[in-house]
């Protein structure tokens, strides 16, 4: 029999069509996000050719271009002429090229990105011998190296101080090391201990303990620490000099030179030079910078390590707070409360908790746990470091537990769905072996709904992780001095503030200084943190796994 | 037609009494009202349970048997709308005066179910529960009792190769003895049996039976079941209930062969049920 349209909808065809296509259009949209991200992202970090230009100036006068193509649109000649451009050139077309070219060289030329016409290129070229560096600051500079000098002494000139240029910049780096560790860890030690000793010292001030005695042995202890702090300080002074021994001359794509010290220079490459082999492996060792390194030039260079670890650090301890409570108000709620209108009303509140807009909740950290409960912290355990906050300012504490109160609602609900899963007989038979309520729970109940407080965890874990809004109130900074986790005792500072992925994409994005820099690496955080996410998402998935594994229920 | 009022009962009662004075009683259920709310569930039911004896409640479903079952280790306490009149002594002291320690009560009256619910933990664990309970630590103590436990429960042979597998993944009635295992690890003086065999199949039921014909010789075994050739080929004494209310009650060859009450007749024969 044929079959007609009605017959073809009675058979329910339609609807899964219908079906598919909504599954398919979530999965490109999903596949398309991250594949937008990952793309914009990682392209970034790829060495792309240098050109050397002949461009002619809207004034007619012809200039040397030196830079990287960025990015590219087409133009409409109608857009340039409103802008206020001659588009008499062009002849008789709609629209032009127009690419954005990365020149560098801040110091120089004033910025470092600009859009030219590409009808007005009259000549390009990739010459090999194009040198690009990576500064510490200042941004890149794309131009041909001169000469190299050691102590103002010419060492070598053009091809030769290329060469040159390799192993005197492993000795910076080797110095630069060095320096990195005596001013972070063993300076920054010392500058903590010293704190240390005046908060101890305020601390016998104003219990009025300060006999002489104690305070002689404080301000002996501190004599030890400047002597050891004058002598770090000597040897850095040093390093210093040493770094600052050699400096390469560069031509500009003005025809200037420029002096710069290999102490400036974090990295140089020739990329028109190289092959595919030394591309790749550039690329890689410059993503294991951004993934590893600290962030420089207010966010748009360098790495991105803190706000990492500051995220995965949050979300852990949230976690940690998270769970024990959720799982003991869920236990209570389920197993002992009279259920009621009484339950009933707070199982309706917890519900709507999760519902609560997450900025608000960072309203309320500020106010009570960062000003009443910090302060009252402050006054309590940490006067001798009045009137300057120890708990009594944003910091990584508060924001853990801002989201730990974000979160409980799904931990409690998930928990007291595990636990009304668990069957009757179970605990009948444990209390039937002579088991109180109490341990029922503890020994059989509670480790089998752990896979269901799992659950509630992988939710807590997905929501916290990508929360920015109410960390902004309770502890996140655009850049923190130290990391919340350090060689100096008690090791983990709760009381620090730190950095976030989600802000830090937040930050750079939009509070640059540099938009046109920031721009790729907004899209590599992004991709960075979906894979934190990700990650601390499958670590607990697997835990979950592992303990349903173990607590199957019974299946028949 | 099978009303039967209150005096009826009682009077048989007291005919029976003299019968079983001489017998050594474990439990004795005095005038038992148990009601879920406004609804009575047992009525002034009174029996002796005497030692070392297998004691079998028979009736059809909804007539209280397991109600009456689960009133003697006081399960019933976690059902919040049952209330409860009336005593049952144990050895003499009453387990519902106030006071009594309900988890050691447990203790000492175990328990099998219907299905069987081994815990999701291993054998050793399954056994070992009760005693790890009572806070038995000594991992040679515990060896023994576990191994005496499933030896008693005629389990040892088949898992003593994989103690440390999960219970899960028995077999129905491998699962079903564990948990007699389980219950008789912690040495208990009776044990109730909550209709144990319904849920496997002949050649486990079988073993079930064959095992609490061995297990007589310690425990006092009190079994709730269905199967009236079950409770002819396991008990020695059996008790028939109707509606809330103790029918009739005696020596198992005596209810099969020569009932007393017609209605008894009626249920064995298998006229209603």
């Amino acid at each position: 029999m044929r079959e007609d349209f009605g017959g073809w909808v009675k058979s329910g065809k339609p609807w899964i069509w219908l079906n598919a296509a909504a599954v398919s259009a979530s999965l490109i949209m999903v596949v398309g996000l991250l594949g937008l991200i990952a793309v914009n992202g990682l392209g970034h970090f790829w060495p792309s050719a240098l050109w050397d230009m002949q461009y002619r100036m809207p004034d007619g006068k012809v200039q040397r271009l030196i830079g990287e193509i960025a990015d590219r649109e087409r133009t409409t000649l109608e857009r340039l002429r409103e802008a206020g451009m001659s588009v008499k050139a062009y002849g008789d077309v709609v629209d032009i090229e127009r690419l954005l070219l990365k020149t560098g060289n801040r110091d120089v030329s004033g910025l470092d990105f600009r859009w030219i016409n590409a009808p007005d290129i009259l000549s390009r070229d990739t010459p090999g011998n194009l040198v690009a560096l990576e500064r510490t600051e200042w941004g890149n500079f794309y131009g041909f190296i001169r000469d190299i000098r050691e102590g103002g002494e010419l060492i070598a000139e053009d091809e030769a101080a290329w060469h040159e240029l390799k192993p005197r910049l492993e000795r910076v780096q080797e110095i630069r090391k060095r320096i990195r560790t005596l001013e972070r860890d063993e300076i920054g030690a010392i500058n903590y201990r010293l704190e240390q000793l005046r908060l101890d010292r305020r601390r016998l001030e104003l219990d009025g303990e300060d006999t002489p005695e104690a305070l002689a042995a404080i301000e002996r202890k501190r004599k030890e620490l400047e002597a050891a702090f004058t002598a770090l300080q000597k040897n850095l002074e040093a390093r210093y000099r040493e770094i600052r021994r050699d400096a390469i001359t560069m031509e500009a794509m003005g025809g200037e030179r420029v002096s710069i010290p290999l102490a400036n220079i974090v990295r140089a490459w020739r990329p028109n030079a190289m092959g595919l082999f030394d591309k790749t492996g550039f690329y890689l060792a410059k993503l294991w910078g951004f993934v590893s390194e600290d962030p420089r030039e207010a966010n748009t260079e360098g790495g991105i390590f803190p706000a990492i670890f500051g995220t995965v650090m949050m979300v852990l301890l949230m976690s940690l707070l998270v769970t024990p409570f959720g799982v003991v108000a869920a236990v209570y709620l389920r197993e002992y409360a009279t259920q009621g209108p009484l339950t009933r009303l707070i199982r309706i509140a917890v519900n709507n908790l999760a519902g609560v807009p997450s900025i608000v909740y960072g309203v309320f950290g500020l106010g009570f746990f960062v000003y009443f409960l910090g302060g009252n912290i402050d006054q309590l355990f940490f006067p001798e470091a009045l009137p300057a906050p120890t708990f009594g300012t944003p910091g990584l504490m508060w924001a853990s537990l801002t989201l730990a109160l974000l979160t409980v609602p799904v931990v409690i609900v998930a928990t007291e769905e595990g636990l009304s899963r668990i069957p009757r007989s179970i605990r009948e038979g444990s209390l039937a072996l002579g088991a109180t309520k109490a341990e029922t729970l503890w020994r059989t109940v509670l480790p089998m709904a752990s896979p269901a407080m799992m659950t509630g965890v992988i939710l807590a874990v997905a929501r916290a992780a990508g929360e920015v809004a109410p960390l902004m109130l309770v502890g996140v900074v655009k850049l923190a001095p130290a990391l919340p986790l350090d060689g100096n005792a008690p090791f983990i500072h709760l009381d620090r503030k730190f950095m976030h992925l989600g802000f830090h994409i937040y930050d750079v994005g939009f509070q640059s200084p540099n938009v046109e820099a920031a721009r790729p690496l907004v899209y590599a955080t992004a991709l960075l943190l979906v894979l934190v996410i990700v990650a601390l998402n499958l670590t607990a998935i697997s835990i979950r796994n592992r303990l349903r594994e173990r607590y199957r229920t019974l299946d028949h | 037609m099978l009303d039967l009022n209150h005096d009826m009962a009682t009077t048989m009662e007291n005919e029976q009494t003299p019968g079983a004075g001489d017998e050594d009683i474990c439990l004795e259920v005095r005038g038992l009202n148990l009601y879920y709310d406004d609804t009575q569930a047992l009525e002034n039911i009174s029996l002796p349970i005497p030692r070392k004896q297998v004691t079998a409640f028979i009736g059809p479903s909804g007539c209280g048997k397991s109600t009456l079952l689960r009133c003697f280790n006081r399960m019933n306490d976690l059902v919040d709308s049952a209330r409860i009149e009336g005593s049952i002594l144990l050895d003499g002291e009453d387990i519902y005066a106030p006071g009594v320690q309900v988890a050691q009560l447990r203790q000492r009256v175990g328990m099998v179910f219907q299905k069987p619910n081994p815990f999701p933990k291993s054998i050793y664990e399954n056994v070992a529960y009760g005693l790890r309970l009572q806070g038995v630590k000594s991992r040679r103590v515990l060896d023994e009792v576990v191994e005496k436990a499933l030896r008693g429960a005629a389990l040892w042979d088949e898992v003593k190769d994989r103690l440390h597998e999960n219970a899960l993944g028995m077999s129905g009635g491998q699962q079903q003895r564990l948990v007699i295992a389980r219950a008789i690890a912690v040495e208990p003086e009776v044990l109730l049996l909550d209709e144990p065999a319904s849920a496997l199949d002949p050649i486990s039921t079988l073993k079930i039976e064959e095992l609490i014909d061995e297990l007589k010789e310690r425990y006092t075994i009190v079994i709730v079941t269905h199967n009236m050739q079950q409770a002819a080929r396991v008990s020695d004494q059996t008790a028939f209930m109707y509606m809330g209310k103790l029918i009739e009650r005696g020596p198992t060859d005596t209810i099969f062969t020569n009932p007393r009450e017609k209605m008894t007749e009626d249920y064995i024969t298998g006229r209603y049920g």
